[in-house]
């Protein structure tokens, strides 16, 4: 008797380890969640200082959403803008993780390089885009560089071509979180059993086969991490187009991102509309994750 | 450590950069104050503070103002009597303490901010209540036609105190019933400011009478940029440049009965604009303020003509730094096809203000006492809010400006406010303005026919202000 009262007191110290999460998983994640939901029920917004509502619509929110049909538009952008940053990003991201593991190649000056790799990310998204607006602007110094050297005759507008905002938006994203994405592979990477590669060796693999055939699958779940964090940043992709576009998503919107139209309906703080479309972005995050999740797994069972 | 230290010192040095650029510009700004405030010394010094103290004795021991830059500040410290700074943000008049409560204009912040606590007025403590509130045109009938801003009259000053002032500048401050909502120093009505060295080249002849023949109206300012054109200059910096005095001179509000209406005027400007973009007579397709439209500032830019009000050619146009044309006074005023205004400030005071005394006297002494406005004219070349005192100006080469080369445009501008009309305003103006230009960007870079970008306007402009219709 006295023995199980003595688990029930240690279990009790799991439940108190818990309460800082649970607290602030409720605060600053269910609450907001179930509001967001609850207000998308509502009409209730601001009209010049007049408040509008809450009034009860029922679904008129996400009629009005899937009607106006800009949410496809929008979503196909988003998702356009980060596999555009995302598969470089990967690549460089792999290669790298593999140079830096690799025992044979001895690399010097690696926490340099680490550091130099993560830089970019510590800058605020915000200034970085500021940054590239003003690089690439007409009168930029971009455009006056290749005016000089004559790869072009005449000023190219950079903001104005919708490839080359797209480009730009996904060049600054890649550029962004490749760091990021290099230092959690490389920690993948230096979990492999380092037997496994001498054993690789020894029996004559290749640097590319060993890649292939032992890295990439012992990978795999921290690679699956990596796309489902990373396809959900992206589908958060905010800052960047915003600033970069002066919150326009110009030319003609092919740049605005969802969370950049979720922002169009915050100027009036159209709470209901602004939480229809969220609840379906958190529908489509849902359902690619799972997406992900299920695809990178199938191969497991075989 | 040590690798932390290493990040710790390569991020210090990308910012440190980054800073360094951004510097420039902020540092540059100061310079002027010192004399300015030595003036300002020099007025506290002949005018008795003691009316000043009794007007307060009953009243709130903080006096809290809301704007957007340093602007009224520094009409207020160096212009208004009993003022006595403490630091950036806090100064005092007699035994009450000003607080200065500065949100920057960009991404709407500044209305952000003053919607919030504008809603909170009634709940606040009385010290934390606002007490003045600076609004400018193309957003003032929001916190006019609503029982947020105090009447003038209750404030004590009657239509007698204010006769002086140009009657736009009080018709901007008009509710829907007729009441006087607040008032302003200065009126921003715009010339065409043209490149002198342009005008010789191209027009042979830098005269603003001569000039004007040139722009007189819509289609010789289309022929006028052909000519530039062929001479290397751009006819503006950017498409937007002309927008204001189409849309100042509209036949119709931007929402009636709740719907989107684009005025025939500018539609005007979009064709206009349009062709212009087309024949390569415009430098860009830019916003106002980016890079694009400052490097005509610089003779490099080859621009030959901005549209701008008093403001804009004293403080806007780089006049402080060696190189741009303003410095080397290399610009001249003329009226341009049409009249219009741009900016401007007025004063408001809130609701449930506690300092109703201070505040009517801080109205009157810098926007209907004549010595203290021509003060502000002699120090800040601004064109300031009061008719006689302007046309007297007018006349006199002391109040000249040295970015034109020695031109006095006070009587283009005082001719220019006098015709200002401002009754087809609505409170939805900023909006539609900003995305209307935003929207014809793609019409001009070719990204869009004519439709649809008036589709992506009116689509915006939905999202906007929900309450508004589009078809």
């Amino acid at each position: 008797m006295k023995k199980t009262s003595k688990v029930v007191k240690y279990n009790k110290w799991g439940y108190i380890f818990l309460i800082p999460f649970i607290v602030i998983y409720l605060v600053f994640q269910m609450i907001p969640l179930v509001t967001t939901i609850y207000n998308s029920f509502f009409e209730n917004y601001r009209s010049g200082l007049k408040i509008i509502g809450p009034n009860f619509v029922g679904i008129q929110n996400f009629i009005t959403i899937i009607t106006n049909g800009d949410l496809p538009t929008y979503f196909k952008n988003t998702m356009i803008m980060w596999i555009m940053g995302f598969v470089p990003q990967i690549v460089i991201s792999l290669i790298l993780g593999a140079w830096f593991t690799d025992p044979s190649l001895r690399l010097k000056g690696q926490a340099f390089f680490k550091t130099v790799m993560y830089l970019p990310n510590l800058i605020m998204a915000s200034a970085f885009a500021m940054l590239f607006f003003t690089l690439f602007s007409l009168s930029g110094p971009i455009n006056s560089i290749l005016l000089q050297i004559g790869v072009i005759k005449e000023a190219y507008q950079f903001m104005a071509h919708v490839w080359s905002v797209r480009w730009l938006v996904a060049f600054m994203n890649c550029i962004m979180w490749f760091g990021n994405t290099t230092i959690l592979l490389m920690a993948g990477m230096m979990g492999i059993d380092p037997s496994l590669f001498e054993a690789a060796q020894v029996d004559g693999a290749t640097a590319t086969q060993i890649f292939y055939k032992i890295t990439l699958p012992l990978l795999k779940p921290i690679l699956i991490y990596v796309m489902i964090t990373s396809l959900i940043g992206g589908l958060q992709m905010f800052d960047v187009p915003q600033i970069l576009t002066n919150g326009t998503g110009d030319p003609m919107r092919s740049s605005m991102t969802l969370i950049m139209y979720l922002n169009k309906h915050l100027f009036s703080k159209n709470y209901g509309l602004g939480g229809a479309l969220s609840v379906f972005m958190f529908i489509i995050t849902g359902i690619l994750s799972l997406i992900v999740f299920k695809f990178t797994n199938s191969g497991e069972k075989n | 450590m040590k690798k932390k230290f290493l990040s710790v010192v390569l991020s210090a040095t990308m910012v440190a950069g980054m800073l360094t650029a951004c510097g420039n510009t902020a540092a540059t700004a100061p310079t002027e104050a010192p004399a300015e405030t030595a003036e300002a010394t020099d007025a506290t010094a002949e005018t008795p503070a003691a009316d000043t103290t009794a007007v307060a004795a009953d009243e709130g021991k903080v006096l809290n103002i809301y704007c957007w830059n340093d602007e009224f500040q520094r009409r207020v410290k160096d212009h208004y009597p009993g003022y006595t700074e403490v630091d950036a943000t806090t100064g005092t008049i007699g035994d009450v303490t000003v607080k200065w409560n500065i949100t920057p204009n960009q991404d709407n912040a500044y209305q952000n901010n003053l919607d919030e606590n504008l809603l909170k007025q009634a709940d606040a403590a009385a010290d934390d209540k606002i007490d003045i509130f600076l609004v400018e045109a193309d957003y003032a009938l929001k916190y006019v036609d609503e029982d947020v801003t105090l009447p003038v009259a209750d404030l004590g000053i009657t239509d007698a105190d204010i006769a002086d002032q140009y009657k736009y500048t009080q018709d901007v401050m008009t509710d829907s019933n007729g009441v006087l909502k607040g008032l302003s120093w200065q009126g921003c009505p715009g010339v065409l400011i043209y490149n002198r060295e342009a005008a010789k080249e191209v027009l042979g002849s830098d005269d603003p009478a001569e000039v004007q023949k040139a722009v007189a109206d819509w289609d010789a300012f289309s022929k006028t940029a052909a000519e530039m054109k062929k001479a290397g200059y751009s006819m503006t910096a950017t498409t937007n440049d002309a927008y204001r005095v189409f849309s100042n001179n509209v036949s119709g509000k931007w929402v009636q009965d709740g719907k989107v209406v684009i005025d025939e005027n500018i539609m005007k400007w979009v064709e206009m604009s349009k062709d212009m973009a087309d024949k390569g007579e415009v430098a860009s397709t830019s916003d106002l303020w980016s890079e694009d439209w400052n490097k005509g500032f610089y003779p490099d830019g080859k621009v030959f003509c901005y549209f701008g009000p008093a403001w804009m050619i004293n403080f806007s146009m780089a006049a402080d730094k060696a190189g741009s044309i303003a410095n080397a006074g290399g610009w001249g005023a003329t009226e341009g096809p049409q009249g219009f205004f741009w900016g401007g400030t007025w004063i408001c005071a809130a609701q449930g203000t506690d300092n109703a005394g201070i505040i009517a006297d801080i109205m009157k002494a810098l926007t209907t006492n004549k010595d203290i406005m021509l003060d502000i004219v002699t120090a800040d070349s601004d064109f300031v809010n009061n008719k006689p005192a302007m046309e007297e100006a007018a006349g006199k080469d002391e109040f000249a400006f040295d970015v034109l080369g020695g031109q006095n445009p006070l009587a283009m501008f005082a001719k220019g406010a006098d015709s200002c009309d401002l009754s087809n305003q609505c409170a939805y103006d900023q909006g539609c303005n900003e995305e209307f230009q935003k929207a014809m960007k793609n019409y001009f870079d070719g990204n869009a026919t004519l439709d649809e970008a008036l589709a992506a306007f009116k689509k915006a402009i939905v999202e906007k202000y929900p309450d508004v219709t589009a078809e």
